[in-house]
């Protein structure tokens, strides 16, 4: 068995929107869904400016058939799985072999730190139901029951790449005949543990941040959940309908630098992308577009430009980091961008990196910063490069 | 660091003591690929503590399982394919299908896999060094001499 | 000020958990990054929480960091000059 693995669902919820058309619908408007916290309830309330999704739990729980009381990447992880198996066709009837595989990095914290706030002054308070799902492999397990998704199931935490490397895992899995779908991507609600400690590490832009930009501060806190339906070509002919595109290349490799930040070269960011070419059997110049990883610290973005410019230089495709829309949404990241990449080949669509004033004085090119449409866009990188100096490079190609 | 971090980075130092491994192979040809089930729940409650008086950023570095990999990562330079699973209890069938998988499409040439997981005083480090080789020379790496060898140390 | 200078170097042993150094082994002008004790960037993000909670400065540009963190004495200067009354315990 070997490829091609096709994308034949996609879904998504963001703070640009609860699903597909109308993230689609943002990206095409330059709408950006970063700003004051509105549901979380945190003493940062008033001065980090967070992309929440535009929803309480009680509406995102009805939307999905779930009870309220569960946690909130729970929830976003049910919409955006429903959504992707929905688009695709997906029968959970079928015989063939579906697994879910699924990154998180917060699991059910958002009910466990009120837990803690009550159970902290007094050990007999607090609801012990409430953290029932604390543990990011049991969020992976409520969503796939609730889902009828019984074959396989793996919950892959590798901080901002987790996604991205579900991805990848799950085109690795079909690859070897171990699965006919695979059901991948990620989910995570901002909480005040992540909210707190990113505070804490002082990467944080006080105002709505700049990827790529000279005069960048910092990042943004975002959240949400994205998933792709993945299939072999025995499961794309059983769904009958055309695929999205296709996963065509990836790679990981790890910086061995430092725990949170990259290398001043970007070392495990230049060995991903090229890992990703050499397996994808392309060159740097058949990249019609980058999703940059571009979360608008200084050291990411200095770090991942030196990296493209080792890699790329002189000819540079068109790039843009989309966190400028919807903030870092970290274990959700990976797959949030791949969704974001793919409708970029579907729709020959390049979506400008918003706010952008002063291009980086290190690089000679600079990201796209006008929306550029009727493209021809056949090869697509996506970079998600995480904590603990996980790196990881995906390219999705048209079919 | 924290504890799962120094579990992991001395497991990973009593493995490769006297095996040469730095001579042998290539730092961007190792890959690490390690699981457990509590992933980091150890210091996200040391660290949820600190929240309300001042949230402590060196705490909240290690509130990512994969970090241990970053930190073995940094010490022996290994720059090669890394993932962290959590599972409910150890998989061998899962660890010798992704780890063969990683060999056949020719990324790694060693590999360092296995098993890291800690939650106050229970903890246990199941850590396996793999490379192309004769079997006389080790043992098989197969799912059921993992799944055996973790019963065993399971005691 | 020696008292600050002594009450700091309890305060760092204590927060950054160097179980092996007592007060005595830190030296006032000693460098405490790099050579010297050896602290890391993640130590300099600590050192910044504990100059908000136990002297209630805000050290709000990074950039600072190696400056004001350079040595003991260092930091007991910024601590004076910014005139928060130090909380020296009797």
């Amino acid at each position: 068995m070997s490829g091609p693995v096709f994308i034949a669902g996609l879904g998504i919820i963001t703070c640009i929107g609860n699903n597909l058309s109308t993230n689609l619908q943002s990206l095409d408007e330059g709408k950006s869904g970063i700003g004051k916290m509105q549901w979380l309830q945190s003493i940062h309330q008033g001065d980090l400016p967070v992309g929440e999704v535009k929803c309480s739990n009680a509406e995102l729980a009805a939307a999905a058939g779930l009870s309220p009381k569960l946690p909130r990447t729970a929830l976003l992880s049910a919409l955006a799985a429903q959504e992707a198996l929905l688009d695709a066709g997906w029968d959970k009837t079928s015989v063939l072999r579906t697994g879910f595989i699924s990154a998180n990095t917060v699991g059910g914290m958002d009910k466990t730190e009120k837990f803690f706030e009550l159970f902290s002054k007094d050990p007999a308070a607090g609801k012990l139901a409430d953290v029932v799902y604390h543990e990011c492999g049991a969020v992976t397990g409520l969503v796939a029951a609730h889902l009828g998704i019984r074959h396989f199931m793996s919950t892959v935490s590798t901080a901002c790449s987790s996604s991205a490397n579900a991805i990848f895992t799950g085109d690795r899995m079909i690859r070897a005949g171990l699965l006919d779908f695979a059901l991948v991507g990620g989910a995570d609600a901002l909480t005040r543990f992540t909210l707190n400690g990113f505070n804490t590490l002082m990467i944080l832009d006080k105002e709505l941040c700049r990827p790529f930009d000279e005069n960048r501060q910092g990042l943004n806190l975002g959240e949400g959940g994205a998933y792709l339906l993945l299939a072999s070509e025995k499961g794309l002919k059983q769904l009958n309908k055309k695929p999205y595109a296709c996963v065509s290349g990836y790679a990981n490799a790890n910086d061995a630098f430092h725990q949170t930040a990259s290398s001043p070269e970007g070392t495990g960011s230049f060995l991903a992308m090229k890992g990703a070419l050499d397996k994808a059997g392309k060159q740097p110049s058949d990249m019609d577009y980058i999703n940059l990883h571009g979360t608008g610290t200084l050291n990411n973005d200095i770090a991942e430009g030196t990296a493209i410019s080792r890699l790329f230089g002189p000819a540079y495709p068109k790039m843009s980091s989309t966190k400028a829309y919807t903030g870092h949404t970290l274990g959700a990241s990976g797959a949030v961008e791949a969704v974001y990449s793919v409708l970029a080949i579907q729709h020959g669509l390049i979506f400008p990196n918003l706010r952008l004033l002063t291009p980086m004085k290190e690089f000679p090119f600079r990201p796209v910063t006008i929306h550029l449409r009727n493209q021809r866009v056949q090869h697509v990188m996506s970079n998600s490069f995480g904590f603990g100096g996980n790196c990881t490079s995906l390219i999705f190609s048209a079919t | 660091m924290d504890n799962l971090c120094k579990l992991g980075f001395l497991a990973a130092e009593v493995l490769l003591q006297g095996t040469g491994h730095e001579k042998k192979y290539d730092e961007t040809k190792t890959g690490l690929v390690l699981c457990n089930a509590n992933a980091s729940l150890d210091v996200d409650l040391k660290y949820a503590k600190t929240i309300q008086t001042g949230a402590s950023p060196a705490l909240f570095v290690y509130t990512l399982p994969n970090i241990v990999i970053g930190e073995i990562s940094i010490r022996h330079r290994f720059k090669g394919e890394n993932a962290f699973f959590v599972f409910r209890q150890f998989d061998g069938n899962f660890i010798t299908e992704y780890v063969n998988g990683l060999f056949e499409n020719k990324l790694i040439k060693s590999c360092i896999c296995g098993w890291v997981d800690i939650l106050k005083e229970d903890y246990r480090a199941l850590l396996f060094l793999v490379e192309k080789g004769n079997p006389e020379n080790g043992t098989a790496f197969t799912a059921e001499n993992l799944n055996q060898l973790n019963q065993l140390e399971n005691g | 000020m020696d008292n600050l200078k002594e009450q700091l170097k309890e305060q760092i042993i204590e927060r950054l958990n160097l179980k092996d150094l007592k007060p005595a082994d830190i030296g006032d002008d000693q460098a405490l990054f790099v050579e010297g004790i050896g602290l890391d960037s993640i130590d300099a993000l600590e050192l910044i929480v504990l100059l908000q909670q136990e002297y209630n400065i805000k050290l709000s540009n990074a950039e600072d960091g190696p400056r004001v963190f350079h040595s003991v004495r260092t930091m007991a200067d910024y601590i004076t000059a910014n005139n928060a009354p130090a909380k020296v315990s009797t």
